[in-house]
């Protein structure tokens, strides 16, 4: 692979992430359970599409960038690409996730590039609302009913062991968090264990059991998922190269 | 397509934290700078037409060579339309020289929509947001007003609602839904 600038490759990340689990929440369109979660998975899914579009802005060409890499060369984490399943475990990913980026975005705002810190601060006012909503319904569903107990017990439990990922650092980070540029993303672990734990406790549902957890997105070593979900977001740009209305 | 320079913060003039008025005047300001504010304040949002982009708090700064726009939302699918409708108003009106950049920086907050937005808002069946959108104890406890009968006994639907920026209500007092400008 040609050598590329950490921050590009940084900035790559922090697009990615958002990008594919835009894209993911774009799938429930017209599918959600009612109207008003149909309104606001879309709304969750227009506000990560436009913070992907202004991190892989810095990266490069966003469009370049979405819709003409294959799945190694998409850096995201694990989680964002995991599959909605039912409408359970489409909330228990958005929650572990929101809950995460919220912290990440908070951090990364006072980045010492300004770009990333514009990009950041931004967004983490839009991230708050996502957690907020997600969080409600963690709430909802642990707390209703047996069935929906059962379905966001299960729904957590795909999601938890990618959760250590979310935090992991490599020597790019590393390098990029001494320099102020980036975040010590290892430093937010501890925040985000309290407040998952507090909206479980408030959900009456225990934290999951640990699990060896599964690494290899930053690097492009992907689930499955990854590829079918490009083959839909990608389709058009690759079948009309620059295609635009 | 729009010619548009995309700078991260703002210059000095745009970092002010108070709305800018479509009938404030600045000291100083050039004959051309006050046709141009006149100008961008006849240019409604493309979503909530009762309001212009100068109501709404979205423009940021303006001198004869540039008006500094910021989107609402990261995502505001409006953002392109409205830099659309500013250069063809700049076009028609002989202002051709004069760039539109766009910033992000110092993010949006419904805190920028003037007084008078507010007002249009609340005329169009929009409840505006409380001021004081940094304090986020006031984000979602504080209870809208209804729009059509002034009730205050009103209950949120839904956070989310058609826009990014507004939030589905419902008073109990009218029975009637209404949108709601989300604190942010």
């Amino acid at each position: 692979m040609p050598k590329v600038a950490p921050l590009t490759q940084y900035a790559t990340r922090l697009g990615d992430d958002a990008l594919i689990l835009g894209q993911r929440l774009s799938e429930w369109c017209g599918h959600a359970p009612t109207i008003e979660v149909d309104l606001s998975l879309a709304n969750l899914a227009l506000d990560l599409i436009g913070q992907a579009t202004h991190f892989l802005g810095v990266a490069g060409d966003a469009d370049q960038l979405a819709f003409h890499r294959d799945a190694l060369d998409f850096s995201n984490c694990l989680l964002v690409e995991q599959p909605n399943g039912d409408f359970a475990q489409t909330m228990a990913r958005q929650f572990l996730f929101s809950t995460f980026q919220e912290l990440y975005l908070q951090a990364l705002a006072s980045s010492k590039d300004e770009r990333l810190a514009a990009i950041a601060a931004k967004g983490v006012k839009e991230v708050a609302y996502h957690r907020q909503l997600a969080s409600d319904w963690v709430v909802r569903l642990g707390d209703g009913t047996d069935e929906s107990k059962t379905r966001i017990e299960a729904g957590l439990d795909w999601m938890w062991r990618f959760v250590d990922e979310l935090f992991e650092m490599d020597e790019l980070e590393a390098k990029l968090a001494k320099e102020r540029i980036g975040v010590d993303k290892s430093k937010l672990r501890a925040e985000w264990d309290r407040r998952v734990d507090a909206v479980l406790a408030d959900a009456t549902l225990a934290r999951p059991a640990s699990r060896r957890p599964v690494l290899g997105g930053r690097r492009g070593h992907h689930t499955e998922h990854l590829g079918h979900l490009l083959s839909q977001m990608q389709f058009l740009q690759r079948a009309y190269p620059g295609a635009t209305w | 397509m729009v010619s548009t320079a995309l700078s991260w913060t703002a210059g000095a003039s745009a970092s002010t934290s108070t709305p800018l008025g479509a009938r404030d005047t600045y000291a100083g300001e050039t004959p051309a700078v006050q046709d141009i504010r006149a100008l961008l304040a006849t240019i409604p949002d493309p979503e909530i037409p009762a309001i212009s982009v100068v109501d709404l708090g979205i423009v940021r700064a303006v001198d004869d060579g540039r008006v500094v726009v910021t989107p609402t939302y990261s995502g505001c699918p409006a953002t392109l339309f409205i830099e659309q409708s500013i250069r063809r108003a700049l076009d028609e009106a002989g202002f051709v020289h004069v760039r539109i950049e766009t910033t992000l920086s110092p993010p949006w907050t419904t805190d920028w929509i003037s007084d008078e937005g507010r007002e249009k808002l609340r005329a169009y069946g929009i409840a505006p947001p409380p001021l004081g959108a940094a304090s986020a104890s006031l984000r979602n406890d504080t209870h809208a007003q209804c729009p059509r009968c002034g009730s205050m006994n009103t209950a949120e639907i839904s956070r989310f609602g058609s826009t990014p920026c507004k939030a589905l209500w419902r008073c109990n007092a009218c029975a009637e839904p209404f949108d709601r400008f989300k604190c942010h």
